[in-house]
């Protein structure tokens, strides 16, 4: 049954795409910033947990701690380098994003060193489960949950409470929304500062997959940007079919054709883009 | 350089308006030429670091067309220029190392591949646009990767030494010709992309730039003039990369990296986009600010960019020549109340 684990695989590896670029699809949406700063939110959570637990503290308590970290700097970053850059095209903002993240590569690789970083996974998720069919890495499946819960968790927070009514309706039309009495500044501050906390958890978790080297943030933010992509700006549903999607994709091309793997995972992107240019699942969109 | 305030053209003015070359306008328009002769004879020991800013400005002339001019914001501009370099290195390898030769073929190489993906992608605009250059950009890189057999992957590649330019000029160690052979084949594509731009074909694109709506309403064929600026972009950037890897004998990996990419975009947007030697401006201090940050690895150098970038955005938003500007402005309006300043900001967009 090789197949069915090729599935699993794709879907673990999918789950991590889907924590990290969740965030990235609600700040792209919401905030309509070209954000190539996403990458270096998820290197800041991933080397501080990696530095975290190299120093002695327990796995959880380390990714808690980064991820809260990467929150606080999110809001900071929001305030003071995302918020002058709304106003402005979509030049300015990416060029502003993308030397944000050279800075904090540099920062990064200046304070831990330019090697590559280790997270092992902790050793209650190590090891291997027996399926029925065959034993599979705990650790996977873990992942898989995850993602799973995760996705529940932001369809009931978005869908179902007051505040995502608001964030559904500042992504639509920020400007009505702001009418009616939203305060959006802080939405937006809030946001952004989940998004990169996931950005962050994402990393940690998926620290297996996504190996933390010193151009994380440049080598993955293209598969970020893609996922938000192919799923559509602003709609985290879409944003979860297209990194199972893309994640099932890879993960089997890696394994059956290794050597055309990624021509045809970019190859699907284009087609994929080409087809919907504004994703699988837009939202819908006043502007 | 005071040279570019005559011809900076932001937004098309009516042909009427456009700067007539007057005795005066030739000489500020002789200045960086001049210069670049000028640092040839004065600094005989800094000519592989001059050679690489007439690279860096010729590259970032490319973009220059395709974000300037046309609007279109490539992230993946590193594309054209890694696709000229390899093509560079493995016609040196396999057909000839005739260099000339083999800078056309690269040019006629990088102009394929950009009409080829101008054409598919040019149907998008805004961020699926971006996102699609960076995925083109990605899509090549990791081909390179792979290419094993064709591209060195990892290691990259090393050509063979050039047959002599034209069959007169050796290139030798202290790269003289290499340095003057780069100025010719700037100055060449400088005065191309030139008459481009100020032809109706160039005004067209810049009409685009501004508003492809209305454009389209007066019967412009938008998205095949794009896909041809677009395509002329990578020929400019595919003779920039050929010129790198004849200058230095030798094509990376890196070439074809988002670091290469987000380079060019600063070193245009430094010096100052849709002017005319905005370019030149922007890779001198670039290549100056590397010189003297040499001994930095290549960490610390992208704080360096990444800082520059951000500056950029923050400090100097129409780049170093809006300097220029503040000048010209400071000097009419002591002899006249000023007509109008130059509007930079985006066009105004046009509710259906």
């Amino acid at each position: 049954m090789t197949h069915l684990t090729i599935l699993l695989d794709g879907l673990a590896y999918g789950m991590v795409l889907f924590i990290i670029s969740v965030g990235l699809t609600v700040t792209m949406g919401l905030m309509r910033v070209v954000n190539l700063a996403h990458g270096a939110f998820a290197m800041i959570g991933g080397y501080a947990a990696s530095v975290l637990v190299a120093s002695g503290f327990p796995f959880a308590a380390a990714a808690a701690l980064a991820v809260i970290g990467v929150a606080l700097i999110g809001a900071v970053a929001e305030l003071t380098i995302y918020r002058p850059l709304y106003r402005k095209g979509e030049l300015p903002q990416s060029l502003m994003t993308f030397g944000f993240t050279f800075v904090v590569i540099a920062t990064l690789t200046t304070l831990f060193g330019t090697g590559m970083r280790t997270l092992p996974i902790p050793a209650a998720l190590d090891g291997l489960v027996d399926l029925g069919f065959r034993a599979y890495p705990l650790y996977r499946l873990f992942l898989i949950a995850v993602g799973l819960a995760l996705f529940g968790l932001l369809w009931v927070a978005v869908d179902g409470t007051l505040i995502g009514a608001r964030l559904r309706a500042a992504v639509d039309n920020p400007r009505m929304s702001q009418a009616v009495g939203v305060n959006v500044n802080l939405l937006f501050t809030l946001t952004f500062a989940a998004g990169c906390a996931l950005a962050a958890f994402g990393a940690v978790v998926g620290a297996q997959l996504l190996p933390l080297d010193p151009y994380y943030a440049l080598r993955y933010l293209v598969l970020f940007l893609v996922v938000v992509g192919v799923g559509g700006l602003g709609n985290f549903k879409g944003s979860f079919v297209a990194a199972i999607v893309l994640g099932i994709v890879e993960t089997s091309c890696k394994y059956l054709v290794p050597s055309l793997a990624p021509y045809i995972f970019y190859s699907l992107v284009l087609a994929l883009l080409l087809w919907k240019p504004a994703g699988l699942m837009p939202a819908r969109s006043a502007r | 350089m005071t040279a570019s305030a005559v011809h900076s053209a932001p937004r098309a003015r009516p042909a009427a308006a456009a700067p007539m070359l007057t005795p005066g306008r030739v000489v500020l328009h002789a200045i960086p030429w001049l210069l670049v002769i000028a640092a040839y004879v004065a600094l005989p020991d800094y000519l592989t670091l001059g050679t690489n800013v007439l690279i860096m400005i010729l590259f970032a002339l490319s973009l220059e067309i395709a974000l300037g001019y046309a609007g279109i914001v490539s992230l993946g501009h590193a594309a054209f220029y890694g696709v000229g370099a390899y093509a560079a290195g493995i016609c040196a390898i396999h057909f000839t190392n005739e260099p000339l030769l083999g800078l056309l073929f690269a040019t006629a190489v990088a102009a394929v591949f950009g009409l080829v993906t101008g054409a598919l992608i040019l149907h998008t605009q805004g961020m699926t646009l971006m996102m699609l250059t960076l995925a083109v950009a990605a899509l090549i890189a990791e081909a390179a990767n792979q290419a094993h057999a064709l591209t060195g992957g990892d290691d990259g590649l090393q050509l063979p030494a050039l047959k002599p330019l034209l069959g007169l000029f050796k290139f030798d160690l202290w790269g003289h010709t290499a340095y003057l052979y780069a100025g010719a084949v700037l100055l060449v594509w400088f005065l191309l992309s030139w008459r481009i731009v100020r032809s109706p074909f160039g005004r067209s694109v810049n009409g685009i730039r501004q508003n492809p709506r209305r454009m389209r309403a007066i019967g412009a064929p938008v998205w095949r003039r794009l896909v041809a600026a677009y395509g002329l972009s990578a020929a400019m950037a595919g003779t920039a990369g050929a010129l790198s890897a004849q200058a230095t004998g030798s094509v990376g990996i890196a070439s074809l990296s988002l670091l290469t990419s987000g380079t060019v975009l600063m070193v245009l947007v430094l010096g100052g986009m849709r002017r005319l030697y905005g370019a030149f401006v922007g890779a001198v201090v670039y290549v100056v600010v590397q010189d003297l940050a040499a001994e930095l690895d290549p960490f610390r150098w992208m704080f360096v960019i990444g800082g520059l970038l951000m500056a950029s955005v923050l400090f100097f938003e129409n780049g170093l020549m809006s300097i220029v500007d503040i000048v010209g402005r400071a000097r009419t309006s002591r002899k006249s109340p000023p007509a109008c300043g130059p509007d930079r900001g985006p066009a105004p967009k046009v509710t259906p």
